[in-house]
């Protein structure tokens, strides 16, 4: 029951100011560190999507995401681990053009990581990557030892999960009829 | 419709919200809106309290006693900054709060403006909601929002944040009740199959223990709270927020949990079978060490917040919904029992606090005034029939221990948060929330002084509130801690005190000292007879302690009953 793994926790809420705040603070009051963060534009509209990760064991996960859904403006929050969803992480590394061509083996390397060069001038090159933490992470570690990486920048997580649909589609759709209900009771 | 400033479609929202008290302080940021409020007299009473602080524990009280939602408005800034304390009591304690701060003008936020400060930011982790009006087309809609959302499901306080600009702008006014938000929904659908589940669980209980929290007041349950336990003959016992919900009288009322509570319903919390609470929390103030509490009991939590079930206490049947709607379907499904080997057990433990601890506390026969005694004769002298406001610390627990209720909603005190200074102001609200009743406030000589400048708003407003000081000039659970704990080293808890009958007076309130028991009732008796507020300083043993008591941390059986000196 006590042992600590990485947690996503995924949130729908109104676009409204200060939401982040309002999350945020549920995980700083039980000192837990969040590890990646990922906002944007759910795929219904007027509803964002925060896609969380952090290091914590279940009862704690559970109770967290409970304070995060009982917020006013949260329409649905969940966690998921790792082995029910689909996730990435993108990264991005800043390398130098003169070093880059002299390697030589550069294709080779781009085939084996599956990356792709996004950019490339006299002065540098940008090559992209997206896949798990490790993943990333060991292109990082290749190219640090051969080359040097100028700079490298990895984003948070997004995740799906491995069931058919949006669970908020479901819940909306049901929240709507029982509007429609209350309605008509009223009138 | 009709083209107004914000400041009048703020008061003309609050009045469409059946607002009729609001207790405030103006300031800068907020003058257009008590420029409105000149012309709204009639229609909207404004108490002017003597700090911010004021303004929200009046609101709670107000609160507290009426079932409505309480009304503050405030200037920005320190004006809003004063309200945070209230505000976060009102949190812990679920009471339906809307504060109305001013803010400068929207072109000045974020520079640091006279008077600015971050009201949204700084209230967002001790409010339901909190939101910032920045232009007048929004307050109808705000306001609204504000009161549905501070009022319904389990209640708590909101912020609204008013920039100056949009307190003089115009607005076509038009107002709409909302009812619905979307990502809110305020009353859980009941699961039936978890009523059933919990009746079967009672039905086959042999010792079956019911704890009775706030929820059920709040939830204005209290009727279907006595037919659930008299239906099945279960004993009960109450939080410090749930008392009054069941009258003192009702023969399955048991008393009190927590720390100060009662011995029976402490030692029987692990000796049931199956322990059914109703909308309380399980702080650790009424279960002590979580690791031992009631580990032999089958749990039924049912409550409103989903986020408080299974949160300190696993739970085994949990029936998430308003009590006044959960309850009603489980005694339905209630055999009619009556169980009076069970409901006996009870009686040997009252019997040894009663000898250990009641009998010298109510009826000692010599040495100096007993808080007890003093707080069981003002009740006694107002029928049971009076509001009891406490403050916090020793006057609390003696207060909550010794007064006697007949009618629910008559308990108003710092739960959750424990706020010294909470009581005079609330107990001004209180007054106001229920005119018809007597108010009786209970204090220390601590506490009284934390908020003491509300006499002002007591002799301004020419407010009956009778006020009992039980004075010892100690911090005195603080000191009562030293005592037991830190080996009677009382660091910084004795208290050099002014002639408070000197300063009532000063604010043309009665007052009296009384020191010996002889004068005692005759004192009392003058207070309830007095038209109008009163003092009634009662000089207290200095070293008084409140027994029973569970050592924080500790099992809940492991009760000190002071009896080994």
């Amino acid at each position: 029951m006590n042992t600590k793994k990485l947690y996503t926790v995924i949130i729908f809420s109104e676009n409204t100011v200060g939401l982040l705040n309002q999350i945020t603070i549920i995980f700083t009051r039980r000192q837990l560190n969040i590890e990646t963060l990922s906002v944007s534009p759910s795929a219904i509209k007027g509803i964002h999507k925060f896609t969380i990760t952090t290091y914590t064991d279940e009862e704690m996960i559970d109770k967290v995401v409970k304070q995060i859904d009982k917020r006013v403006d949260i329409l649905k929050a969940y966690y998921n681990t790792d082995e029910e969803m689909v996730y990435q992480e993108i990264a991005l590394y800043k390398l130098s053009t003169e070093l880059f061509i002299k390697m030589g083996t550069v294709e080779a390397l781009i085939r084996k990581y599956n990356a792709r060069i996004l950019e490339m001038n006299e002065d540098c090159v940008v090559l992209e990557k997206s896949g798990h933490y490790d993943e990333t992470q060991a292109l990082f570690n290749e190219l640090s030892e051969t080359i040097g990486v100028l700079q490298f920048i990895r984003s948070g997580r997004v995740a799906i999960t491995k069931s058919k649909v949006e669970r908020l589609s479901d819940m909306l759709a049901d929240m709507e009829r029982k509007l429609q209900e209350k309605q008509q009771i009223e009138q | 419709m009709e083209r107004i400033s914000g400041s009048e479609a703020l008061l003309r929202s609050l009045i469409a919200e059946g607002v009729d008290t609001i207790f405030g302080y103006p300031g800068g940021a907020v003058i257009p809106v008590y420029d409105s409020l000149y012309d709204y007299k009639d229609k909207i009473k404004h108490v002017l309290v003597r700090h911010e602080q004021g303004a929200t524990h009046a609101a709670q009280g107000y609160a507290r006693v009426s079932g409505k939602v309480g009304v503050t408005l405030v200037t920005s800034g320190p004006g809003a900054t004063n309200t945070l304390t209230g505000i976060a009591d009102a949190m812990m304690d679920s009471t339906p709060l809307v504060v109305i701060t001013g803010q400068v003008a929207s072109p000045l936020l974020g520079t640091d403006a006279f008077q600015e400060i971050d009201v949204i930011g700084i209230t967002q982790p001790i409010t339901k909601w909190a939101y910032q009006i920045r232009r007048a087309e929004d307050i109808a809609w705000a306001v609204s929002r504000a009161f549905y959302i501070a009022s319904t499901g389990r209640p708590g306080p909101v912020v609204l944040d008013f920039a100056k600009d949009a307190q003089v702008g115009k607005v076509d006014f038009e107002y709409k009740h909302v009812d619905y938000i979307r990502s809110y929904q305020p009353e859980p659908e009941i699961n039936l199959d978890r009523i059933a589940q919990a009746a079967a669980l009672i039905n086959q209980a042999q010792k079956p223990f019911c704890l009775v929290g706030q929820g059920v007041i709040l939830g204005h349950a209290e009727k279907e709270l006595l037919e659930f336990l008299t239906k099945n003959d279960i004993p009960a016992a109450a939080t410090t927020l749930g008392l009054s919900a069941m009258p003192s009288d009702f023969p399955l009322n048991k008393g009190m949990l927590g720390m100060h509570g009662n011995v029976g319903p402490n030692r029987k919390t692990n000796e049931c079978d199956v322990l059914i609470a109703v909308g309380m929390r399980f702080d650790d103030r009424v279960t002590g060490d979580l690791k031992t509490y009631a580990k032999q009991a089958k749990v039924i939590h049912l409550d409103i917040d989903n986020s408080e079930i299974g949160k300190n206490v696993p739970v085994d049947v949990k029936v998430l919904g308003n009590a006044k709607h959960t309850l009603p379907r489980i005694t339905e499904l209630l055999e009619t029992r009556k169980r009076e080997a069970w409901n006996a057990e009870f009686e040997p433990d009252a019997q040894e606090e009663f000898e250990k601890v009641i009998k010298h506390e109510l009826q000692p026969e010599s040495g100096y005034l007993k808080m007890g005694e003093v707080i069981r004769k003002v009740s006694e002298a107002t029928n049971n029939d009076a509001v009891l406001v406490t403050d916090v610390g020793q006057n609390q627990m003696m207060g909550v221990r010794y007064f006697k209720y007949n009618h629910t909603r008559s308990v108003v005190t710092s739960g959750g948060l424990g706020t010294m200074g909470f009581g005079l102001p609330a107990a001004i609200g209180a007054k106001f929330g229920a005119p018809e009743r007597t108010v009786c406030f209970f204090t220390g000589d601590g506490g009284l002084q934390m908020t003491l400048q509300e006499l002002g708003t007591i002799m301004q407003e020419n407010l009956d509130v009778k006020i009992i000081l039980l004075n010892n000039n100690f911090l005195g659970m603080v000191r009562q801690w030293q005592e037991l704990f830190f080996h009677e080293r009382y660091s910084f808890t004795e208290m050099v005190n002014p002639d408070f009958v000197s300063i009532a007076k000063a604010y043309g309130i009665a007052a009296r000292e009384v020191q010996k028991r002889e004068e005692l009732d005759e004192a009392i008796q003058e207070m309830v007879n007095h038209k109008g507020a009163y003092l009634l300083v009662a000089d207290v043993e200095r070293f008084e302690m409140v027994y029973p008591m569970v050592p924080a941390g500790a099992t809940v059986t492991n009760i000190i009953m002071g009896d080994q000196k």
